[in-house]
This record gives C-alpha cells, structure tokens and sequence, in this order.
C-alpha cells in the first residue's frame, strides 16, 4: 500500500512539477493551494471549477461576439477578455493569461484575424488545462484514497 | 535580456519620435509592430508589454494633438495649407488682398502717369498764353509805334505841302523855285528820314501843257520811258524835287498808272494816299509813296470832291522807306531778336503785299499775332504780323516739375507698395511665429509629458532588469561574470535614479509636485543618508560626519523623502566631488546660527581652555583640519553652538511658533566650483563645465531640483564655495513642529536604550570632530567627556584607577564605561601603546570594577594599523566611520556584549500577525470577476477575516450603506459600470455626508486591488480616497503591508486620515 501511495506521489510531484514547467500554472497556483487548509479542503477545486465555468462562459461570450457578421464589437470582447485575464491570473493559469493578454492587444488593435486566432489558441489552452488539472486532482484522489496525503510540491 | 531588447527598442523608439516623423499614421504599425515581436518573444511578460505598448500609444496620441517641436521644423511643408487657413482666418484686409499689390502699384504708377502729362499740360498751356501774351503785346506795341512814327513822317509832307501851297500858290511870284524847294527840302531832310526823298508835281491840264512846257522850258515826260508825254487830259510833272529824287523832275507822275490812282485819290480825299509797296529805285527796299494833294485856295469847309478836284493845284510826293522805318524801328525796341515781323499791305486781302519781312524767315509758325495798322490810308490796308523766333522751348520748370512729381509720385506709390508687401510679411510672420509659438508651448508641455510618460514607461522594465541582475547575482558567476553583472546593476540603478530626477523636474516644471506632511526623525534621516555615502567616503578616505544641534526638535513634520533627497543630492554632489578631507553636514536651528554669532565674544569666555589650546596653527579648525570655503562650520563658530546647546539645552527655546526653521550645511573640501561657474550651478543641466561631467558624470539637474525643492519648503537654497579649497551648501526648510505626534511607524533604527547613564571619554586632537562624536554619543545616552590628547587621557585613567578604582577623573561616583579614541590621536601619539596595554590589562586585573572598554574611531584602516590597534589593545572593537549613532550603538553592544533587549519587531510579516490584524474583521471584497473574488475571499478567510463579496460597485454601494459594519473593503479597480475608483469616491461622500447628518466620522479603509503596481495607478488610488493598494495576484507579505498599514493607523472609528 505504501508503495503504491510513494508511486502515486511521486507520479504527482511530477506532473505538478512538468505543469509549471510546460508553463500551464506559475505561482499563483501555488499561493492557491496555500489557502486551502482543513477550513475549506476543496479550496482549490472550487475556485478552478469556477474558473472553468467562467472560462467556458466568457469564451462562448467572445465566440459569439466575433461571429457577428458586419461589425464585431471589439470593446465587448475586450471586456471579456480582460475578466478572463484576471480569473487566469487569479488561479495562475499561466498559459491561458498569456494568450489573453496577446488577445487584448489585438482587440485594441481591433484585428479580427488575430482575435479569432487568439480565441481558437485560448479554447485549446484552456481545455489543455482542465484536462491537465483534472488528471492532477485525479492522481489526488487516487493518493487519498489510497490513504496517502497530497504531497506539498516545491517548484523551486 | 528581453527587457533589454524592450528598452532598447523604446530608447530607439524615442529617438524617431524626437527625430520626428511627420506622419503620425506610422506610428501606429511601428508600436504594433513592437508589440508583436513583444508578444511574440515573450509570452511570458505580457503584462509589461501591454502597458508599454500603452504607454507607446499614449505617446502616439499625445505626437498626433501636439505635434513636437522639432516635428514641426521638418512638418513646416507638410503644414503649409493648415498655416494659411490659420492665416486667413486671422487675417488683415491687406492680407487677404496681398494678390492685388502688384496690380495696385502699376495701377498706380499709371494713374501718377497720367497726372504727371496733365501737369505738364497744364504748365505748357500756361507758358503758351503768357507767351502768346507777350507776343501780343510785343506786335501791338511794334504796330503802334510804327504807325507813330509813320504818321510822323505824313505830318511833315503834310507840313511840306502846305509850305508849297503857301509860298507857291499864294505868293504871287511864287517865292519857291526848284533851287529853295531843293536847298529847304535837304536841309529839312532829317524830319523825314524814312522818306528817301520828296518831289512837288504841279497839276497840268492839256489845255495849259504848252504854257506850262514854254514856262518851264521842258516837256513832260512819261515815267517809264522819259520820253515826252503823250497827250492826255492832265499830267502830273514834277517841277520841285529834293536833290535825292532831282531824276523825277519833269517826270509825268500821272503816267504811272498807280502812281496816277493815288494822286486821283489823294486829291479826291485830301489826305496823304500810299501806293502799293515796290521796290524803290535806290536802295532796293521795299517802299511806298505818299502822295499828298496840294490846294489852290482855302477849300470851303467838308467840299466835295468836285471842289476838291477842281481846287487842286499839284501834288507832294515822297518815296517812303518802310523796310528801314521798320528795321529802324525794331532796333529800338527790347526783344528784337525773339520776334519776327512781318508787315503785309492788305488791300487786296486775296494777296497780301509784303511790306516788310524775310518771307523764308518763318519763325514759329504755331503761334502769331495780327495787329492792324493805320497809315493814315483809307484806301489801303496794312497789317503786322509777329511770330516768335524760336519756337517755344519747353520750360525748365516744366521739365523739372513734372519728371519730379512723377518721381515723388511713384517712390510714394512703391513706399506703400512695399510698405504693403512689408506688412503682408510681418503679419505673415507673426501668424507663423504665433503658430509656432503655440506649437512650442505644445511641445514643452508634451515635452514634459513624453518624459514622464517615457520615464515611467522605463522604470518598469528597469525594475525588472534589476530585479534579474539581483537575482544573477545571487547565482554563481565567474568573477568576470559578476563584474559584468554588477556592472550592469550599478548602471541600471544610475538610470534609475536620473529618471527619477527627470521625473522630479518633469514634475516641478508642471507645477505637480506636491510635499506630504509626516512627521519623521531628522536625525534617523540624516543617518541614513550618512549610511548610503560611508561606504564611497571610506573608500576615498574622506571624513564624513553629521552633527544636529540638540536645539532641533527630534520629530518634525515635514516631507520627509524630500528632504531626504536634497540632503542626499547635496552630500552626493559632496562626495562625488571630495578626494581628500571631509564632508560636514550640521542641522541647527536657522535662528540658532544668527545668534551664535552675535552672542560670539560673550560666550568666548565659557570655552573650556585645552580646546582652544588644541587647535593646532598649521591645521584648520575643521571636521578633517582642511580649510573649508565657509567659516561657519570651523570650530571657532562650531563651538559656540554646541557649548550654547550646554548652556541652554535645557532651557526652553522659541516654542511659540508652530514652525521650525531648520538650516542645514553641507561643507566639503572638494574641488570647489570656479566662480564663473558659480551663478548657474542652480540652473537645470548645467555643470560647473562640461569637463565636470566627463570627470565626474551627472547630468547637473540635481541641483536644480533640490533648489525647487527647498523653496517649495519655503527655504532657500545657497553656497560659498572656493576653488580648489571646497565648498559649503547650506539650505533652510521650514517644517511644522511636532512635539507631541509620535511617529507611525517606529523608527527602523530605534536606538539601543541599553548605554543610558554610560560615560566615556573621547579622545581627540578636533575639536569639531569631537562634537561630532559627542553628538552621536549623546543620543545614545551616553555622556562624554572630551581628552584633547590620549596620553592624558591614559594618565588620568590610570591615576584615577590606580586612586580609587574609579575611573572617572572628576566624579568618583559613576564608573567610566569606555574610552573611544580617534585614530589620528592614536596614531600620532608614539609609544602609547604599551601604556595602553598596561592600562588596559591593569583595569582588566581589577575584578570588581569593569574596565572602560577602549574603541577605536577611523575612516579608514590599514592591515598593519589593524593589527597594531589590536596589538595595543583596541582589541574591543575599531568603529568605522562615518559615525551614526545606531552605528556606534551596535559597535558598543559588541564591546559591552550588552544583550541586547530585543526589541520587539512590529513588523514581523508571519501569517500570525497577519492573521492577527485580520480575524474576526468584516471586509468586502468588491470584484465583478467571479474567481479573483473567490480567492480573494479564500486568501482573507485564511486569515481569520470575514469577508463579503460583492460583484460590482454598485452593489457594493449597496452593501456599505452607514452605517454598515465593515472594516475594511477591497476593491477591484477594473469593473465595468462603475469601476473602483468611481465607487471608492461615492463610498467617501456617504462618509462624508453621513458626517454632516450625524457628526459620526466614518471612514472605511479602501484598498484597491490592482494587477498594475504602477505609481500613477497608485496616484489615482489615493486621488479617488482609497487607502492603500495590493496587487492581485495577493501575495502574503504585500497584503500584510497594506492591511496593517491602514488597519493600525485606524482602529476603526478612529479616523486620523485627512484624506477623503
């Protein structure tokens, strides 16, 4: 049993660790789990479900904008993306806060073909992500269940 | 590297912006262009770019309003219709019409023409009637005389003929006979001048011809032949002639056939009757004869002709000279040579008969003038006729006046031709002047905006080229490596810091800067500022020292980093420009240092005597013995001021007022500035010379700014300085009193308390240096007594020891803790080493009394004096200057080995105290973004904080309705409707209104969250009436910062913040 919980954690760290170091999470994520204590055990968990839900939403906020045909409404897409960036950055998903702050740019610039492509890039990323989160919070249960405790991962 | 490559890209950026480009429209791909390579090289700092790119824009816009300066030197084509619609919109009437200027002057050059011809008209036709006036008068005159003197001539062949029928017809005999008549007529010959000569012609009738031809024995001859006569009704022969014309007697005079006409015509009108003009046998002139009838008897009164003809008895007759009558009588008169006269015999007016007068000799055809004459014929006509010579010459003053006046005339036309044109240029100038005139003050305000927003806009990659040089260094590097990398940081921080010079002068140029008003330590200021220069001014060997008058009140109120900032701008400047001697900052009372000097010989007395024996001639009294430009911080002033604050420390000073005048004095023994120099050191930019810059770097505005600086702090600012020898700022500030406000936040370098009630003798040779020393041992509490030299120091320690164990030489009550000696005492003191020692291990022997502690004072250590110290005994510790009382304190300790009482840290940034500050506190947490707000409310519930959330302003507004129960709030800034700063504002007059209705203070601390640090953010923050900020992503320590901070200065209902 032992072993199996030290394979699960050891499998764990790596994959947080190879998270931060594809660049997916940065340190926020890492002062999110810091909030989460015995207070509130699925601290994290709420908060990226959260996220994923906004995410889902704004992004179909902003696929729907820039599907208009004629003109598109820069100003309500930047809007969207800016609280996008701001729940990324919240969480600290790295990727996805990126790719918005490139997507802001092009809103300003008011440039179709660079909204869309960012709007494609921050679907991809921000599914890459859940799948990713959801294979950890996978791998948590699984030590949990396995009796084991979530290893703290030091990034650094 | 990237933020490199940014800056680099921005520096190059602003090159071309100041290097102008005319279109602004390029501005836009090149920033986007900059933002794409950004984005796409660095996925990683978008946030930065984004705001750079912003700033970029920002300056893009700011280029497109206001175009810069020398933009608009290059964009002046570009610009020209926008310059003439400016200008026709403020135009002149001559402006406008500018086209018609040249049409106007030949218009008028025409019209001047013209007036010029009509002048010249008009004059010539005036010469011409004078002229003809003349000639009028000049031929009536001519014609009448002519006709006197005529006339003349007929009265005297009248006279003649009367004489004839007198002597002749009367006297019976006759009494003339050809011989008298001759002889009478010659010898009256010059009454008749013009007639060439006279001749009497009896009147025959055919019956009495034989008769006559037997008495005269001749026979009456033709006139033309000479023959004789063929018979006729009556003849004419002459039978008296003048010698002259003797070939006429018995010469038929009626055989001519106007000869015959004129003696029928005379005789019928009994009046003197003329011939037609011929040319006389003699003198070829022309003539013409006068005929004049003599009467037999007296006629009856007006006879007839009849009785005329039948009383006839001959006729008188004479040649009349009319050419020599006229030349004659031209010569007389004034003007001959200018006319020429004609006289015509105009009997038969189809041909007139020339009397006289060259008819080839024209004269002026134009001009002429008749004149009638009157020869005393009724039968014929004379007339004269004048003409000018010459023709008329065109007078000199018509040909002066007009060319003039056409002259004046077109020099006054072209005078305001070009006047106009002048105008026109003037005017032209002035709007462009006027235009580039504004365009310059738009340009210096962008200027100063582009600086501003470019300054910023470079801080922020600064930071992070710092940040990663620090966090470089803190790798392993080669030593190269290193170099290279500390190199760089010590750049990146001197950019740093001119930014924000150019960023303060942006700044007071703007008239922005404002000054806080906190209360703060002077003292612990001026150690800091110390503590920044010690490490230069060791490695240079320059003395470098602060001393504030007791006098000075601990705390005052004031802006502390400014002060800060001149005093660090000064003493820089100081040190950058010292090599050898010292540096000298003294902070005394502005009024302190005028009494001083006047109360100089009073006090002179009170000077304890070894001090004044200890300034030694051939130094100066200064801090390091080098001569200082200004008297002022020499001992000889020094000391009055500090034995002053002995005497009168403790009585009160000048507490009335709220404000405290502080003057500080910053002398050094550099370089000095050369006295041409002088009067601009004040003035942005410059240096003493550019040489200056090249040996010392700097940019020269940070005096400039300090200046702006001491008079925003209602001081002023100035200097003596002598070449070569140093110089001595000094500046006064006003600061408002403090005497019961405690600091917020307790000094970082509280003092030790542990070393009250210590004393310590100091030994040294400077009297200046000394209370210096004093200075900073006083504020520890310790009190000092001053040994000019260390080997009387040693002997009356030791004495003293060796008396009663008591170390100190004048009281034997308290115990002496510790002897500190200045290096230069101690190094020239020989053979005191030994003494030491013996001192020391004597002292030390005594078990029941602690021996003073020796400490050694330097600027600057050699390994060998190091060693030697120890050697000698300065075991205990060697203090490295410049002093600072925490310094000291911390050296001591170290030689005491006090415990030091460990001081509780307020700041201790745990998450217990963080939790502390916050559990059990209601806060807000305002965000419309649904997951900050989460985790903002996880991160405060961490914490032990209640927290509510709110998803935007206006439900906030909602929620902290007064009165509410919240501690505190955390505001987003970004929301859409009502963003935070908008909500913070309305959440302050709720406060304030709520304060009018209830007089209850309220005032919630608002703190903004914000992922943009950046200090105008942080600006607005404090504008809109928040109190603080921290930036999302929350972080620990940031968060424990900014909630303690407004958490501990407001205790809820107390509400010491002014702002709202």
């Amino acid at each position: 049993m032992d072993a199996l919980v030290a394979q699960l954690q050891m499998q764990y760290r790596n994959y947080t660790v190879s998270l931060y170091q594809q660049g997916f999470l940065d340190d926020q994520f890492t002062e999110l789990k810091k909030l989460q204590d015995d207070a509130s055990p699925d601290f994290v968990a709420e908060v990226l479900s959260l996220f994923f839900e906004d995410c889902v939403k704004l992004i179909g906020n902003m696929a729907r904008a820039l599907d208009q045909t004629g003109t598109v409404d820069f100003s309500q897409v930047g809007a969207s993306v800016h609280q996008l960036k701001g729940s990324s950055s919240s969480v600290g998903a790295k990727r996805v806060k990126g790719l918005c702050i490139t997507f802001k740019e092009y809103c300003e610039a008011n440039n179709y073909e660079g909204c869309v492509r960012c709007l494609q890039q921050v679907d991809i990323e921000f599914k890459a992500l859940q799948t990713k989160l959801q294979d950890m919070f996978n791998l948590e249960k699984q030590i949990i269940q396995a009796g084991g405790k979530v290893p703290q991962v030091d990034i650094n | 590297m990237q933020q490199c490559s940014i800056l680099s890209q921005l520096i190059t950026d602003m090159n071309w912006a100041l290097n102008n480009n005319p279109n602004p429209e390029e501005k836009e791909p090149k920033s986007s262009d900059l933002y794409h390579l950004g984005a796409i090289d660095l996925p990683e700092k978008p946030r930065k770019i984004e705001f750079w790119r912003s700033g970029l824009m920002g300056f893009a816009k700011m280029q497109l309003q206001q175009q810069h300066s020398v933009a608009v030197k290059m964009n002046n084509n570009g610009n020209n219709d926008r310059v003439g619609n400016n200008n026709k919109k403020g135009s002149t009437f001559i402006q406008e019409h500018r086209g018609l200027l040249p049409k106007g002057l030949i218009l008028w050059t025409i019209f001047v023409g013209f007036i010029s011809r009509g002048i010249y008209q008009w004059m010539d036709d005036t010469s011409k009637v004078r002229r003809e006036e003349v000639l009028v008068s000049m031929c009536d005159q001519r014609a009448r005389m002519l006709q006197d003197q005529f006339s003349v001539s007929v009265n005297h062949v009248h006279a003649l003929a009367i004489l004839v029928s007198t002597f002749h017809y009367h006297k019976n005999p006759s009494a003339i006979d050809q011989g008298t008549f001759a002889e009478y007529t010659a010898r009256t010959a010059f009454e008749r001048p013009l007639l060439s000569g006279v001749a009497y012609a009896e009147k025959v009738v055919n019956a009495e011809r034989e008769m006559f031809e037997r008495q005269h024995n001749w026979v009456i001859k033709t006139m033309d032949t000479g023959e004789p006569s063929p018979v006729r009704d009556e003849y004419a022969p002459v039978i008296f002639s003048q010698d002259s014309v003797s070939y006429l007697e018995s010469l038929d005079m009626m055989s001519g056939e106007e000869d015959r006409e004129n003696i029928l015509r005379a005789r019928e009108t009994g009046k003197a009757v003329l011939t037609s003009p011929f040319r006389l046998l003699a003198s070829h002139h022309l003539g013409v004869v006068l005929t004049f009838p003599v009467y037999k008897a007296s006629l009856p009164k007006d006879p007839t002709v009849q009785e005329r003809i039948a009383a006839t008895a001959g006729y008188l007759g004479g040649a009349f000279d009319v050419e020599s009558l006229v030349e004659n009588l031209l010569g007389q008169l004034a003007g001959n040579q200018a006319i020429v006269v004609h006289v015509y015999d105009i009997t038969n007016a189809s041909d007139p008969l020339v009397m006289y007068g060259n008819q080839d000799e024209e004269g002026d055809t134009s001009l002429y003038h008749e004149s009638k004459l009157d020869f005393g014929d009724p039968f014929r006509k004379h007339k004269m006729i004048c003409r000018y010579l010459q023709k008329a010459p065109i007078p000199l003053n018509v040909l002066t006046t007009v060319p003039l006046f056409f002259a004046i005339g077109f020099l006054v036309g072209y005078i305001l031709y070009s006047a106009g044109v002048h105008i026109v240029k003037v005017e032209d100038d002035f709007h462009e002047m006027q235009e580039l005139k504004v365009r310059a003050e738009a340009a210096d305000v962008a200027k100063s905006q582009f600086l501003a927003t470019v300054s910023h806009e470079i801080r922020t990659p600064m930071n992070g080229i710092l940040g990663m040089l620090a966090m470089l260094l803190d790798t392993e590097l080669s030593s190269t490596q290193r170099d290279y990398a500390q190199t760089a940081q010590i750049c990146g921080k001197a950019l740093i810091a001119l930014i924000n010079e150019v960023l303060d002068c942006a700044k007071i140029e703007a008239g922005k800067l404002e000054l806080e008003s906190v209360p703060f330590d002077i003292r612990s200021i001026l150690d800091d500022v110390l503590s920044l220069f010690s490490e230069e001014s060791r490695n240079k060997g320059i003395e470098l020292a602060v001393f504030v008058s007791d006098k000075v009140p601990e705390i005052v109120k004031g802006d502390s980093g400014r002060f800060r900032q001149i005093i660090i701008n000064l003493v820089g400047n100081s040190v950058k420009f010292t090599e050898k001697g010292h540096i000298f900052v003294k902070v005394h009372l502005a009024e302190q240092s005028k009494d001083g000097a006047e109360s100089k010989p009073a006090l002179n007395g009170g000077v304890s005597e070894d001090m004044i024996v200890a300034s030694k001639p051939s130094s100066y009294n200064t801090l390091s013995g080098y001569e200082a430009a200004d008297g002022r911080n020499s001992w000889d002033s020094f000391k009055h001021l500090v034995s002053e604050e002995d005497l009168l420390s403790s009585s009160e000073f000048d507490a009335s007022s709220s404000n405290v005048r502080l003057m500080v004095s910053i002398e050094d023994t550099g370089i000095g500035i050369p006295l041409a120099a002088q009067g601009r050191v004040f003035m942005p930019f410059m240096q003493a010379d550019s040489s200056t810059s090249r040996t010392y770097g700097g940019t020269g505005i940070g005096l400039s700014i300090s200046k702006c600086l001491v008079e925003l702090m209602r001081g002023q600012i100035s200097f003596v300085s002598r070449p070569r020898i140093g110089s001595t700022f000094w500046f006064t500030a006003v600061f408002e009193r403090c005497d019961r406000c405690s600091l917020k936040k307790p000094t970082v370098e509280n003092l030790p308390s542990a070393f009250r009630g210590m004393r310590a003798i100091v030994v040294d040779a400077k009297p200046v240096r000394a209370a210096v020393t004093r200075y900073h041992m006083k504020r520890l509490g310790i009190s000092v007594d001053v040994m000019t030299s260390l080997r009387t120091a040693v002997s009356t320690v030791t004495a003293s020891s060796g008396r009663n164990g008591s170390p100190l030489p004048s009281s034997g009550t308290t115990k002496l803790d510790m002897i500190l000696v200045e290096k230069d005492s101690w190094i020239s003191t020989e053979d005191i080493d030994s003494e030491i020692r013996q001192m020391n291990s004597r002292t030390n022997g005594n078990v029941h009394h602690k021996s003073p502690k020796l400490a050694l004072f330097a600027t600057n250590i050699t390994n060998s004096e190091f060693d030697r110290a120890k050697s000698a005994g300065f075991a205990d510790t060697v203090i490295m200057k410049p002093l600072r009382a925490s310094m000291i304190g911390a050296c001591l300790q170290q030689v005491l080995e006090l415990r030091k009482t460990r001081q509780q840290h307020p700041e201790g940034s745990s998450p217990a105290t963080l939790k502390s500050l916050l559990t059990g506190k209601k806060i807000l947490v305002v965000d419309d973004n649904m997951v900050n707000r989460r985790v903002a409310a996880g991160a405060l519930k961490k914490f032990g904080a209640e927290v509510v959330c709110a998803e935007s302003g206006q439900v906030a507004l909602g929620l902290l309705q007064i009165p509410h129960s919240f501690d505190a709030c955390f505001m987003d800034i970004q929301m859409p409707q009502m963003d935070g700063f908008e909500a913070t504002r309305q959440i302050r007059m709720m406060e304030k209104e709520a304060k009018e209705k209830t007089k209850l203070e309220w005032h919630l601390p608002i703190l903004a969250m914000t992922a943009d640090v950046i200090h105008a953010t942080y600006e607005e923050c404090l504008k809109s009436g928040m109190d603080g900020y921290v930036s999302k992503p929350f972080e620990e320590e940031n968060l424990y910062k900014s909630v303690a901070k407004s958490f501990k200065a407001n205790p809820i209902s107390d509400s010491s913040c002014s702002q709202s």
